[in-house]
């Protein structure tokens, strides 16, 4: 379980261009939920996904995964915990290391480094294994550079490499919005396997509406910061597209409605 | 150039060898570029000679010089990565305090080692000429170095260390104390660069606070020169490029002052202006060749 309680964050404190990105917000997610996060541009969905993972620490507020509070954690021992999965497919894995030397730094997330060897043999049966799963025929590229591959490519590595070690957590920061549509589409459906194989407690953020509605069990729409609509279970199957839409504009027309209030 | 100035630049080669080994480790591997070794070559010859006039073994006295360079480079690691300070302004700075501190270990700006043991003595005991036991211990010297570094960079830890160079954020989200990596990668380094320091004192018989002007330069001219005609696909192919690299350099060094154009000549002063035009010419020579592709 993850618990958020009034997280605040705001970028360039004090500053002309201060931002409220995170504001008040509080979410517990549970075991096994699979949560979609949209909102427009500058909502704060990075942000959240970032707060979790520790890339930065809060103003205010407290973060508990699986009854340990995080809040203090660096980012790398949270890693001990959370496996991360970004837009750019260019942040996920090391280019200059073979396929095998980038699974085998993912196979000891969260785990003390040694003077053992890098790469051990019986890795490698595990590794292949692992990558025949996917289908694209990277189990015969071990000893590749990852530079090599393409972004799809990488993209799909590092699913495989994130899950190597469950995670407690699987954060997905629109990890298909670089990829063209058949790579993306095939990247989601290795998500969606991954995911419902090891029932792994996720969130995803997307732009696509028909791929936060489709996907996971619980959507949550986010805007300048806060979490304004909640839906999971039964009430999300029902939502449509049209749905989803109509509270967006809604929204944005209620912002809008302020600004001009404010102008007038 | 004569059969004496050819074994003195292979011996240079190899002893500077191993400095550069330190400077590819940072400059490469780690993508830290370091200018601490200017101050910690001459620290860990000060070390060395200070042990040695001491009654230390010579060994002993190399063992020692390498730690304190580790020690130096993981000053400039932490200033940059807890204090936040740029990693060149880090590594100037710890660079300028060593030249007090080099001066405060040897009580002087230099010290002679003249008639004192040394790691050649054994290996002229054993009956090899004087004028070749310092080849001899430079190669053994070397070839250990880039054993022991190529192994340390296949393990768990050396493959981390190379992943915080290559992508950081990448290897934090596995977990890794980037930190704690980049203040044992700059340590090490510079426990190279220290060692090699170490070796040159103990062979050419006197430590002084100005030999390590131009290190990081002469480093670097060595990694671009191994790199370019070498090759540096793989990590063993790299390790054995830079230090072929740096035999090169010496090689390059060591003809450029045999040269003799009408009445000009070059001086040992010229040296530096030599090697910053070597660097020079070796990094614009990759652009200069894409111009012309497309022309
Ligand atoms: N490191 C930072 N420094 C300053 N401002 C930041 C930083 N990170 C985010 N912000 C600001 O915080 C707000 C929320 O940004 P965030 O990246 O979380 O949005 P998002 O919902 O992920 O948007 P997008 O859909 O465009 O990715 C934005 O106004 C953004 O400009
Ligand atoms: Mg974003």
């Amino acid at each position: 379980m993850i618990e958020l309680q009034g997280c605040m964050k705001d970028f360039n404190q004090g500053g002309v261009n201060e931002v409220r990105a995170l504001d008040q917000l509080s979410l517990t997610i549970d075991d096994g939920d699979f949560v979609t996060v949209i909102g427009s541009n500058g909502a704060g969905k990075s942000t959240l996904l970032n707060a979790i993972a520790g890339g930065f620490s809060l103003d205010a507020g407290r973060i508990v995964i699986n009854g340990r509070d995080v809040t203090r954690w660096p980012e790398y021992r949270r890693a001990a915990l959370i496996a991360r999965v970004f837009q750019d497919p260019l942040l996920g894995t090391c280019p200059s290391a073979t396929i095998e030397q980038n699974m085998a730094l993912a196979a000891r997330r969260g785990q003390r480094r040694g003077l053992g060897p890098g790469v051990r043999i019986r890795d490698r049966q595990r590794f292949s294994e692992e990558l025949a799963r996917i289908g694209l025929g990277l189990e015969k590229r071990l000893q590749d550079r990852v530079g090599l591959l393409s972004g799809g490519q990488r993209q799909a590595l590092t699913m495989v490499m994130a899950t190597l070690v469950r995670p407690e957590v699987l954060l997905l920061d629109e990890h298909i919005a670089a990829l063209d549509p058949k790579t993306a589409r095939q990247i989601l459906e290795l998500t969606r396997e991954i995911i419902a194989d090891q029932g792994l407690t996720s969130l995803m953020i997307t732009h696509n509406m028909r791929h936060a509605l489709t996907l996971g069990n619980r959507l949550i729409m986010m805007h300048q910061g806060r979490i304004i609509l909640d839906v999971g279970g039964e009430e999300k199957r029902r939502l449509g597209v049209e749905d989803l839409l109509e509270q967006f504009y809604l929204i944005q027309g209620e912002a809008l409605a302020n600004d001009s209030m404010l102008l007038a | 150039m004569t059969v004496y100035a050819a074994l003195g630049a292979l011996e240079q080669g190899l002893v500077y060898g191993i400095m550069v080994v330190g400077v590819y480790l940072t400059f490469r591997i780690l993508d830290f570029p370091d200018l601490t070794v200017d101050g910690s070559l001459p620290l860990g010859a000060a070390i060395s000679a200070v042990a040695i006039t001491g009654g230390l073994s010579p060994y002993l006295a190399l063992f020692f010089a390498g730690c304190g360079g580790f020690a130096a480079g993981a000053v400039t690691a932490l200033l940059n990565t807890k204090f936040k300070i740029l990693h060149l302004l880090a590594s100037i700075l710890t660079m300028i305090a060593l030249y007090s501190i080099n001066i405060r270990i040897m009580g002087g700006p230099n010290i002679a080692l003249i008639g004192s043991p040394t790691v050649f003595d054994p290996v002229v005991a054993l009956g090899v000429p004087a004028h070749l036991a310092g080849l001899v211990v430079f190669a053994w010297s070397a070839g250990i170095v880039m054993a022991v570094l190529v192994w340390f960079l296949k393990t768990a830890f050396g493959q981390a260390l190379m992943a915080t160079g290559d992508n950081p954020q990448m290897i934090t989200s596995q977990g890794v104390n980037t930190h704690v990596v980049i203040i044992v990668g700059v340590g090490l380094s510079n426990g190279l660069v220290a060692l090699s320091g170490a070796l040159v004192a103990q062979n050419q018989g006197a430590a002084d606070v100005g030999m390590g002007i131009g290190t990081i330069i002469a480093g670097l001219a060595s990694v671009i020169i191994g790199e370019t005609v070498f090759g540096a696909h793989s990590i063993v192919r790299a390790v054995i490029a830079v230090v072929l690299g740096s035999v090169l350099y010496r090689f390059a060094i060591a003809l450029a002052l045999s040269l003799e154009i009408g009445g000009f000549s070059f001086s040992p002063s010229d040296l530096n202006l030599i090697t910053a035009l070597l660097v020079i010419g070796a990094l614009i020579a990759p652009q200069l060749r894409q111009k012309m592709r497309f022309r």
